[in-house]
């Protein structure tokens, strides 16, 4: 499946076509270096003419990215990146939109942005950098910090309800939804493929480290010592196993997934519940990306691809179905359309 | 029909009110008339009046909707002041419309309507036919509702539907008032009812019932006629504000060669130029109803940004939250229209009432130095030529357009000779060449200061746009403090170079007039009929209505120095006379503002000009 899309017969283009002559003004050490790197590695694989790419961004430290991408761009407003990404596409349905966004971009000022976009299933390619910090404004907690962090705002702790991402954007009907790491180039590049490849609004969450305001937010996800206890790759087809020596596993329990140790109380690999990406229902879909630790490991990889028409392909079908069927077929025949008379 | 009862009068022109309860169809009454009008020959210009609840409580005054039109033999400009005809279906529409009838007017009631409930609900303590108090006027009470039941008893249809098409009885007797043909709108209903054969037997039934009633009963013992109207020669159509907006755009994107992308969210009373696009998916228009306001300008800038001729169309509150994305527009330099069809205003306002009160919006309402071109519509049919015009300088000199109509227009209608496209001007957006090896983002035109139009999908120009400040040129991102002023100043002057664009301010009248008025937008069509009554009366009055507000024509100062006396006329609390004031201190302006969501009338403004030539 990946090699058929790099097949176009165009010319190969390379890392280089898409690297900007402008300076990375970003942190030293900070994730984002990483996810440039992971898109620019993607881009040429893609069999997409390099002027067929549309970054789009809102206002963060993610949505410099634009500027560091030697493609046609926007760097827009604060939470706007969805719906003028959605304008760029339905303009013209034959580019490769790409959207960067953070979590207080896509989660707070621009949330109803981001959920109507999924909504439609506008086919863009929507890369959510999560480091659960207000960066550019220096620190203030965002809708996905951990209740009970201190902030420059919240300075005896927040009490907010932090957003799942996952769980927001399946909620608003997404037909893809990927997680992986900055600390992961591999796994990165693979779903940003995988994100490509979909039809509709592919969204993408990064959990990424912010070594200023919120450094090791994601430590127990990332660090040595505790990754292999809280990372779950998961793979169409494959049962959710996880674990140092690949003992840990998820199961169904009635209506609730549950962390099992296989061998232990009868348990064997075939109890392990099977990931299918492409399945409608998103019960499951839902609990797996809710998944959390300490409970649980957090899932790595697409959780949710389904197929299903995009806006954009049904905009342009209702287009073709009424040039085809109306006798006006110019701003002539609309003028002299219905009632009329003629003065001699 | 043709053989009457009553002796004809010629009149030069009427104003007729159509009123009835919010479900009474009194709007599909006034529009058939019209389209009558329309065949007669006449000129003519409707305006709709109705609650902004769907279904205001029943019976009471703030459930009454009507529809007014004018007609006449010369050329009408507005929807009229006070009405010679008024159809009041009820006690309750007879009272909120007493006071936009002429004294000594025709009042054609549904008698049947008059009974101690109806009247009660309409805050009346007596029955206002029989008490007296419309001595002066021509009272004309039938029972419009018996005779409507009596007119489809032969045909098998339920009293809900029966009581629906009473207002086609009421129609029947104003088409006989005023020697009108009732066959083609029998071929209406023959149409719109197509799939429901009974409905146009009993519509019909109904219509001729009062046609012929009021023919044998000889309601009136004198009919009027109206001669038509000297209109050039021509085909001509009937056309509202808003669809005449919509209808400008398609044009200018047919004759630009770019693409219509509409974003807009439904707000009164823009919402029509949205659903209207929506119907043009034939003519390649691509309309998105967004989530919000924001959403629709900023999917139009992302739309614009690809290549498109992209709009965004609201009113007053949606203005409000679309202010930072259209300062976006200002620093892409990126072509947009954003239309406003202003209501009366602060906050919710008065949704369904007219208002020039955005004007200072439209100007200022941005943050950091946002300089827009700004255009007014002056009549219903005017907002073609205006969305045109509007999208022609927003393309060619590569920046935000507000095009202000207003409730009044856009819900108002008036006849509109149909152009050809090919005569409309050219659009020629600066496009940029692929593999343009020269192509800097920044670079500009050196007449129009415009940058080029690089659109996604091109080779070889590859560039980023965004919200901060742009190095002069290159277009790349600039923290430096002398390109920021340079560019702040480079983005006015591109605006005001537009002045070199636009046709300079026509003035009606005498050149050394003692009395300058001085309008802008909507109010055209009373301002012209009030100058034009008054030149015909030898007074010393000319007229300098403005539809190009940002640059505003070159000779703006020139004209506006050669009169003793300057007026200021708004339906607002003075907006367009403070922006002159701040150009053109040097002047002594006086203004005349009215602020009750209501049109000027031709009376009150003769009065105050006089009042000012006596001076």
């Amino acid at each position: 499946m990946e090699n058929q899309i790099i097949e176009t017969g165009i010319v190969q283009l390379t890392k280089e076509d898409f690297s900007s002559d402008q300076m990375v003004k970003w942190c030293p050490g900070c994730g984002d270096h990483a996810i440039l790197h992971a898109v620019e590695n993607v881009f040429p694989s893609l069999g997409v003419p390099k002027e067929d790419f549309v970054v789009v961004s809102g206002i963060g430290c993610s949505s410099r990215f634009p500027y560091y991408m030697n493609t046609y761009g926007i760097h827009s407003i604060h939470g706007r990146a969805a719906a003028i990404a959605t304008g760029v596409k339905l303009a013209n349905p034959k580019l490769s939109v790409w959207m960067i966004t953070g979590d207080g971009d896509s989660m707070a000022i621009g949330g109803n942005h981001f959920i109507h976009t999924i909504r439609r299933n506008i086919d863009i390619n929507l890369l959510l950098f999560n480091n659960k910090i207000y960066g550019l404004t220096k620190g203030q907690y965002s809708p996905t910090t951990p209740k009970g962090s201190k902030t420059k705002t919240s300075p005896q702790g927040t009490y907010e309800r932090p957003f799942n991402p996952g769980v927001l954007v399946i909620g608003a009907q997404g037909t893809f939804f990927a997680r992986t790491l900055d600390t992961n180039p591999k796994a990165m590049t693979g779903v940003f493929m995988e994100a490509a490849k979909h039809k509709g609004t592919s969204v993408v969450e990064i959990l990424q480290n912010c070594v200023i305001f919120a450094n090791k937010t994601h430590d127990l996800i990332t660090s040595r010592e505790t990754r292999d206890d809280y990372q779950l790759f998961i793979e169409h087809g494959k049962p959710l196993i996880f674990g140092k020596d690949r003992k840990k596993g998820i199961v169904l329990n009635g209506t609730k997934l549950e962390v099992v140790t296989i061998g232990e109380n009868g348990i064997t690999e075939n109890d392990i519940l099977v990931h299918d990406q492409y399945e409608k229902d998103s019960g499951v879909h839902t609990m797996m990306a809710a998944m959390m630790p300490p409970e649980f490991p957090v899932a790595l990889g697409v959780i949710r691809s389904v197929p299903t028409e995009t806006f954009d392909q049904a905009m342009m079908a209702s287009i073709e179905t009424e040039k085809a069927n109306s006798n006006i077929k110019t701003v002539d025949d609309l003028l002299n359309s219905g009632a009329t008379w003629e003065i001699k | 029909m043709t053989s009457k009862n009553s002796k004809v009068v010629e009149l030069e022109q009427v104003v007729i009110r159509f009123a009835g309860d919010s479900g009474d169809g009194m709007q599909l009454t006034g529009s058939l008339f019209s389209d009558s009008t329309a065949f007669a020959g006449n000129d003519f210009a409707t305006f709709p009046d109705y609650p902004s609840e769907i279904r205001a409580p029943q019976g009471t005054v703030s459930g009454v909707s009507g529809f007014q039109i004018h007609f006449g033999q010369k050329t009408v400009y507005t929807s009229g002041d006070l009405a010679d005809v008024l159809v009041a279906m009820n006690p309750a529409s007879l009272k909120a419309n007493m006071r936009w009838i002429k004294k000594g007017a025709i009042i054609i009631v549904d008698g049947d309507a008059f009974i101690e409930k109806g009247i009660d609900k309409a805050g009346y303590a007596t029955d206002p036919t029989t008490d007296g108090s419309l001595s002066g006027y021509k009272l004309i009470k039938s029972p419009i509702s018996t005779l409507t039941r009596e007119a489809v008893k032969h045909l098998d249809i339920d009293m809900k539907s029966t009581m629906k098409s009473k207002n086609m009885f009421a129609l029947g007797i104003v088409m006989y008032l005023f020697n009108r043909d009732p066959e083609h709108v029998n071929a209406y209903f023959e149409k719109k009812f197509k799939a429901n054969p009974i409905v146009i037997e009993s519509n019909k039934a109904v219509l001729a019932a009062g046609f012929n009633y009021a023919d044998t009963i000889e309601l009136f013992a004198t009919t009027y006629k109206v001669e038509p109207a000297p209109l050039e020669k021509g085909h001509y159509r009937n056309i509202t504000g808003n669809v005449a907006t919509a209808w400008g755009f398609i044009a200018a994107s047919e004759r630009s060669g770019r693409p219509l992308f509409l974003g807009s969210y439904p707000i009164t009373p823009a919402t029509e130029i949205l659903q209207e696009l929506t119907y043009h998916k034939n003519l390649n228009v691509k309309a998105f109803q967004a989530e919000d306001e924001i959403a629709g300008i900023v999917s139009a800038i992302g739309a614009s940004y690809t290549g498109a001729m992209a709009i965004t169309t609201t009113s007053g509150p949606g203005l409000s939250l679309k202010s930072e994305a259209i300062g976006l527009a200002v620093m892409t330099e990126l072509p947009l229209v954003i239309v406003d069809v202003q209501r009366g205003g602060p906050s919710t306002g008065l949704p369904t009432k007219s208002e020039q009160s955005d004007l200072m919006q439209a100007l200022f309402g941005r943050n950091g130095e946002a300089p827009v071109i700004i255009l007014a519509a002056k009549s219903s049919a005017d907002c073609f030529y205006s969305a045109y015009e509007a999208s022609k300088l927003s393309l060619e000199h590569m920046t935000p357009v507000i095009l202000l109509t207003d409730g009044s227009l856009a819900n108002g209608s008036e006849v509109f000779k149909i152009p050809r496209v090919a005569d409309l001007p050219s659009i020629q957006p600066p496009m940029a060449q692929a593999n343009d090896a020269n192509y800097k983002p920044y670079k500009r035109d050196a007449e129009s200061l415009a940058r080029q139009w690089a659109i996604p999908g091109t080779e070889g120009l590859r560039h980023r746009v965004g919200g901060l400040e742009k190095e002069d040129g290159s277009g790349n991102v600039s923290h430096d403090p002398l390109n920021h002023e340079r560019m702040t100043i480079l983005r006015e002057e591109k605006v005001q170079r537009v002045a070199n664009y636009i046709p300079e301010q026509e003035v009606f009248g005498s050149d050394d007039a003692d009395l300058l008025v001085v309008s802008w937008g909507g109010t055209y069509g009373v301002m012209i009929t009030v100058v034009e009554k008054m030149q015909e009366q030898g007074k010393s009055v000319a007229l300098a209505h403005f539809k190009h507000i940002m640059p505003l024509p070159k000779n703006t100062e020139e004209l506006l120095g050669r009169h003793k006396k300057i007026i200021v006329c708004e339906i607002n609390n003075g907006q367009f006379v403070k922006y002159l004031r701040m150009n053109f201190p040097q002047f002594k302006y006086q203004q005349y503002n009215k602020i009750q969501g209501l049109p000027f009338m031709v009376a009150e403004l003769e009065a105050k000009f006089n009042e000012l030539l006596n001076q």
